[in-house]
């Protein structure tokens, strides 16, 4: 009997069989891979399994506790929902990559080791640069590698941070690190926080997701982000340094989703923000504040994938992506509307919806803990949530100016998945219960008090209030927006213009003196071997040789006569002189 | 169901109607506000009637302003053909 089954096992072996299967079957095939994974999650009790010694190391590939069953939960359901999204998708090397994602995903989450863990890491970040590549074109593929190489260097020092820590430590166990300020721990936190896109190394984010196709967005929009949160609630709870990250990051998405005119960089700015929820949910390191970052990871995953998924739909159907050129699609996508509206009232936190459920938990981990200025700002964030997610998307998508675009509801299974992570927003939103039972520590909090739930509706509604009042002033612009990925992206110029103008310059100075001085005595000197060791010693010899031959020639010539009578005197002396030779020798011998 | 609701709002000779129900709302929030317990208050914000309401409405003017103010005197908006070339 098996205590345990590792759920990656499903998504990482069984997407081989995928490219093999066509039509009906490999739709069904698709769904069924999630269903297990879901089954095998939902059937999990705590406990360590699967141990293994690879080369002497200890590696263990299912810790399982509270924590990372309440991920995994989240992580195999968002896959189901991805993937019914994803059926009409005619690629698969799309749903192969998804599924290898998800399956690195899982992994990490189970990874009770830190070299098991990078594997698997890395395995997300690879199979997840293939959904960027699949969009098929120029930005797309420049993006994805610009994706991957971020990647990449995260993984170095990831991994760079935990040979450290086990030289350090001869401990590999995945846990809280102690606070040493070791060169391990820095490593490892920028490894984990690249992966969570906080600023400044969040740039790879905004620039891979509007770049993916429209289906495999709504998978990376999930899994990397909330896999690095995971992995900092396990190992980096209660690191202050987070707290003002997070902070910074939730107001910092919400600057830049108001400069933006792409909807699906938009959205990717506001993981961004959620994101800083969650992280300094982390830095704050209560019970209460662990507790929502974890809740508002699940409830993220869902609204978010809801959000890219409403985006998503309204670019397939109609090829753009930019607000200046949509506007009025109301008339002809009224169900996308309101699906892609539950999400945004789900990420506003409006009551009712799940983000209230989760977000407030966070805010009020940093009240708790006496931190009013991080709970004042991650409030006043809360208000550009809205503002952006909520209003300014949809108003300058569905309703505003009419742009004449002829437009039709997605697919049925794109409504579909939409419908089912609507669906989850509200339930949770209204049955806490359930995910507040998943999360790792007990609850005592109560997301429904009349203050609570009213002070969220003025703060919400009186946003609603600006944004109408300002709303000139949010007409989306047709501009793209300065961010840290700048430095690498102008940066090589920068790189290129050092190597063509001081380095050019330096070069050709430095050719300069090398012609003027070295040159010229190297010159000089092999003038002097050129007109007298070459033209008298070297010449002299070979020349002599030469000669020497040339005579010795004339000579064999002048014997090479061709007459046999010559030849035949000559044999005659030649025979005479050996005879007359062996004669005087055996003379001599007497 | 969904879709009647839906035109009714995008239709733009409903709006005055929308912006009547939208004030009202406004205004039954506000006052809401006034009239709960207040027994979970932390600081001194959280026991101020209407803070919400006048929070939510500064967050978001200073948010459009700021940003708008960052991406057009700093440099932050750029032409979208800023990276080609």
């Amino acid at each position: 009997m098996i205590d345990w089954f590792h759920p990656s096992i499903y998504y990482i072996f069984g997407s081989v069989l995928i490219p093999f299967l066509r039509g009906r079957v490999q739709r069904a095939y698709l769904m069924l891979i999630p269903i297990l994974g879901v089954a095998t999650v939902f059937s999990m009790s705590p406990g360590t399994y699967w141990h293994y010694n690879f080369l002497g190391v200890h590696l263990t590939f299912g810790a399982v506790d509270k924590l990372s069953i309440v991920f995994a939960y989240v992580f195999s359901i968002m896959s189901f929902i991805g993937i019914v999204y994803a059926l009409h998708v005619d690629d698969s090397g799309q749903h192969v990559s998804a599924f290898l994602y998800v399956g690195g995903s899982l992994g990490v989450t189970f990874a009770g080791d830190y070299f098991t863990l990078f594997v698997f890491w890395e395995v997300m970040a690879f199979a997840s640069v293939y959904l960027v590549f699949a969009r098929r074109e120029e930005a797309s593929i420049k993006a994805g590698y610009r994706y991957i190489l971020v990647h990449t260097f995260g993984g170095v020092c990831l991994l760079g941070g935990i040979i450290l820590h086990y030289l350090a430590t001869k401990s590999i166990v995945v846990g809280p690190l102690a606070h040493d300020g070791s060169l391990a721990f820095y490593l490892i936190l920028v490894g984990v926080i690249l992966n969570a896109a906080v600023p400044p190394l969040h740039a790879w984010l905004t620039d891979a997701y509007p770049q993916g196709t429209v289906t495999g967005s709504v998978f990376m929009s999930a899994f990397t982000t909330k896999t690095a949160v995971y992995v900092l609630v396990r190992v980096f709870p209660g690191t202050e340094l987070l707290i003002w990250m997070g902070t910074i990051m939730a107001l910092y998405g919400v600057v830049y989703a108001v400069l933006e005119n792409d909807s699906r960089r938009l959205l990717a700015y506001h993981i961004i923000s959620q994101v800083g929820y969650m992280v300094a949910g982390v830095g704050i390191g209560t019970e209460l504040s662990l507790n929502g970052s974890v809740s508002h990871a699940f409830a993220h995953i869902l609204y978010k994938g809801l959000l890219f998924m409403g985006a998503g739909a309204v670019i397939h159907v109609t090829g753009k992506s930019k607000l200046t050129e949509l506007g009025g699609l109301y008339r002809t996508m009224p169900i996308t509307l309101v699906l892609y509206m539950i999400g945004g009232f789900a990420i506003s936190a409006f009551p009712l919806f799940s983000g209230f459920v989760s977000k407030s938990m966070v805010i009020a981990g940093a009240s708790h803990d006496h931190l009013p200025v991080v709970a004042l700002l991650l409030t006043m964030a809360s208000a550009g949530t809205f503002l952006h997610t909520g209003l300014k998307l949809p108003y300058y998508m569905f309703f505003g100016k009419d742009s004449g675009i002829v437009a039709k509801e997605p697919p049925l299974n794109m409504l579909l998945a939409m419908g089912m992570a609507a669906f989850l927003c509200i339930g949770i939103g209204c049955f806490p219960g359930p995910l507040y039972r998943l999360l790792p520590y007990p609850v005592h909090f109560v997301p429904y008090t009349a203050e609570h739930v009213t002070s969220t509706l003025g703060i919400l509604m009186f946003t609603g209030l600006g944004f109408f009042m300002l709303l000139r002033k949010l007409d989306p612009e047709p501009t793209i927006s300065i961010d840290t990925d700048w430095v690498y992206r102008k940066g090589s110029r920068v790189v290129m213009w050092l190597a063509r103008k001081p380095i050019a310059v330096s070069d050709g100075y430095v050719g300069e003196l090398y012609n003027t001085f070295f040159t010229k005595y190297t010159l000089s000197v092999s003038n002097f071997f050129a007109r007298v060791v070459d033209v008298r010693a070297i010449d002299g010899i070979v020349n002599g040789v030469a000669e020497f031959f040339i005579s010795l020639a004339g000579t064999l010539r002048l014997s090479a006569s061709g007459l046999v009578r010559n030849y035949a005197v000559t044999m005659l002396v030649g025979g005479v002189a050996i005879v007359g030779y062996y004669l005087l020798t055996f003379l001599m011998r007497l | 169901m969904i879709k009647r609701i839906v035109l009714y709002i995008g239709n733009p000779a409903n709006a005055k109607t929308l912006k009547r129900f939208g004030y009202l709302a406004l205004v039954l929030v506000f006052l809401s506000d006034f009239f709960v317990p207040r027994q979970h208050a932390v600081y001194i914000w959280d026991k101020i009637p209407g803070f919400g309401a006048v929070y939510g409405f500064v967050s978001c003017v200073l948010i459009i302003v700021v940003s708008k103010f960052l991406g057009h005197q700093c440099g932050i908006m750029r032409d979208e053909d800023y990276y080609d070339d």
